[in-house]
């Protein structure tokens, strides 16, 4: 029989079957933070439970740490922090903390370090642990109770997803990236569309990226609600990984990990590769995006009242108006980071249209790097001066940030943000604050203007 | 967990309320499960000076007195954050009623006893409808039988059999999936050894 690669990687991991159509599936490697992991080990110390084995798990400090400097921004961050180090020290297990040249966000942090290979399944307390199916490997975001569950036992109680295939053909137009194909594909299948599913990316389009952009765009598959991103793994995923300083000890070959010819899918989305423009999103949502030279939308003859609301409570928000258009909308502060959108190459892209240029006076800018790693590296290429000369404040430590705005890296109330992140829900950057997804960049063309701007007029040096 | 969920709906009608939202980050700076009630949807309950909002409708009479949601389509998207449904049943919600909910908070919600019973989108909006009334909706959210009573009306939603099982017995997944101990080992022991994952320290 044929099956998809997401069937061929849960089949792989089942360890037995259970009442009610669930499985127990096997857990090769566990990654944890400071913030949804000290309920589990207090679930474990309640119950008087070691853990596994000890060594499949890694903890990083990234959500609550300061950028600035390595000492916790406030009792409350160090509190989490000296928590996880206390749970790892006790249970021997692996910590990239503070001051550990390997810190950074944690799903930057573990390609860099080689712990992901074709064929693994990796689980982690955070939504965003769909990063790792560029390299064809099953992760997924758990919850605290769930991690309290792999420190245990190693396994998860698991359901069988459905499957959906996300085809993008074709070439990518200019001044379109990675952020800009899976910004589509929100829009496209919408914010809720690919709930229950595992969603394989494939086409022309995704082969033609480099392993930083595919991890971009499985990164953000949880941002249409799959639970679940996978790219068949090709010379490119097996390269990136060959040197690194786990990958010599890993070895999840034995399958072919790609779906088979013919293999069923329940849902099926082609889009073609053309018709990607430069995307921003206007709202509070991830699929509520337009391209940079786009409007707002306005309300329609025919759109139903629920959808009228959604519309005006967005425009609310967000502060804006029906119609505006969405080049001119004025920046306060402009955000290059996250595990969306922070790797070296991300830097890159960014720094390129830096050089030479200044960022408006009335534009806050930052950067911070995904990793110690990609900082000595970028460091190393200079990029960090060409981020310095324009204007941009070039973090010396690397987390989550203003992402998700829980260490004191938070944009103020009706601040306006322009960013390479993955959500801009109300309140996600702080309480009020206003955010403009979009690639990192368009980011840096923003903060030099002042206001959002096309990507496309920008190189030609407008 | 009692064979069902009985209480006064509140209809809170917002698509994509994501888990930011139902627990905004400040009240995850903490290594307790404790404490979380005043978190709950704090920024829509709440003002910056921590006033009570009165227009926001849980804060109004009758529904002050909800126990159970009626939600927009993707209740819980976002983050993973389990807080978020620590809150709600610390703030006293039992069941959250809705078209569908993303992936983690479903399995979170599931964890914690939080029944999410799922219906067709004609049936919820019936029932923001009629728990939008100032007298009050009270529905039952029926989990052993599958359906929703109110009005007189019975409703049949949709939840999956494990879950159903999950919310019915109140078990322990840790303690139950631990007894399956050595079906555990006898997987590992047909991992190569470089499948076995060893981080280095």
């Amino acid at each position: 029989m044929t099956r998809t690669l997401y069937d061929k990687l849960v089949d792989a991991h089942k360890v037995c079957d259970l009442p009610d159509g669930e499985m127990l599936v096997y857990v090769d490697f566990h990654i944890m933070n400071e913030y949804t992991s000290p309920q589990a080990f207090s679930g474990l110390e309640q119950k008087g439970l070691p853990v596994w084995r000890p060594e499949a798990h890694l903890s990083v400090v990234d959500h609550v740490n300061a950028t600035r400097s390595s000492q916790p921004p406030d009792a409350a961050s160090k509190l989490l922090i000296d928590n996880l180090n206390a749970n790892c020290r006790k249970h021997g297990i692996a910590l990239y903390g503070l001051g550990d040249p390997r810190q950074g966000i944690e799903h930057v942090v573990v390609p860099e370090q080689g712990l992901v290979a074709p064929g693994m399944l990796i689980a982690c307390g955070d939504s965003h642990t769909t990063t790792y199916g560029a390299f064809g490997a099953l992760g997924f975001g758990i919850g605290t109770s769930e991690v309290e569950h792999v420190l245990a036992t190693q396994t998860l109680r698991y359901k069988r997803l459905k499957t959906m295939l996300v085809s993008v053909e074709g070439k990518l137009p200019a001044g379109a990236t990675a952020k800009d194909i899976i910004m589509k594909v929100v829009q496209v299948v919408g914010a809720g569309g690919a709930n229950g599913y595992a969603v394989e990316f494939t086409g022309s389009a995704i082969r033609d990226l480099d392993m930083s952009g595919r991890m971009t765009i499985c990164n953000m598959a949880v941002e249409l609600g799959g639970r679940a991103a996978l790219m068949a793994p090709d010379e490119k995923a097996y390269a990136k990984i060959a040197g690194r300083a786990h990958s010599g000890l890993l070895d999840f070959s034995g399958e072919t990990w790609v779906s088979d010819p013919g293999a069923p899918f329940d849902a099926v989305f082609e889009i073609d590769a053309a018709d990607i423009a430069p995307l921003v999103t206007w709202g509070i949502s991830p699929d509520q995006s337009v391209p940079v030279d786009g409007v707002v939308p306005s309300q329609t003859a025919h759109m139903p009242p629920k959808a009228k609301e959604g519309l005006q409570r967005a425009l609310d928000y967000m502060g804006l108006q029906p119609g505006q258009p969405v080049q001119g909308i004025s920046i306060d502060s402009a955000f290059i980071g996250s595990c969306t959108n922070s790797r070296i190459e991300d830097l890159r892209a960014a720094a390129e249209i830096l050089k030479g240029r200044k960022v408006a006076t009335t534009v806050q800018a930052i950067v911070v790097p995904g990793s110690i790693f990609t900082k000595l590296q970028a460091e190393k290429e200079g990029l960090d001066q060409v981020f310095r000369d324009a204007g941009f404040d070039w973090r010396p430590e690397s987390g989550c940030s203003m992402c998700l705005a829980m260490n004191d890296d938070v944009a103020l109330d009706g601040e306006r943000v322009a960013s390479s992140t993955n959500r801009n829900f109300e309140g996600r950057q702080g309480r009020g604050a206003r955010t403009h997804l979009m690639s990192p960049a368009m980011v840096a063309a923003a903060a030099i203007k002042g206001h959002i701007t096309d990507i496309r007029d920008f190189k030609k040096g407008s | 967990m009692p064979k069902s969920v009985s209480g006064l709906a509140a209809p809170f009608p917002p698509s994509n309320v994501d888990t930011d939202v139902i627990m905004p980050k400040r009240f995850l700076r903490t290594i307790t499960r404790e404490g979380l009630g005043e978190g709950t949807l704090a920024d829509l309950r709440f003002d910056e000076e921590r006033h009570i909002r009165p227009d926001f409708i849980l804060n109004r009479a009758p529904w002050n007195d909800a126990s159970i949601l009626i939600v927009g389509d993707n209740f819980g998207c976002g983050s993973s954050r389990e807080h978020a449904v620590w809150g709600l049943k610390q703030m006293g919600i039992g069941g959250v009623i809705g078209t569908g909910f993303a992936g983690i908070f479903f399995d979170n919600a599931r964890k914690n006893g939080l029944a999410l019973p799922i219906v067709p989108a004609a049936l919820r909006d019936d029932l923001l409808a009629l728990a939008s009334h100032e007298d009050g909706l009270t529905i039952t959210i029926d989990i052993a039988e599958g359906v929703l009573r109110f009005d007189n009306q019975v409703q049949p939603f949709t939840m999956d059999d494990a879950t159903t099982t999950a919310l019915l017995e109140d078990r322990d997944d840790t303690l139950d999936s631990l007894k399956l101990a050595d079906q555990i080992r006898k997987y590992e022991t047909g991992l190569t050894e470089k499948m076995r994952v060893k981080v280095i320290a």
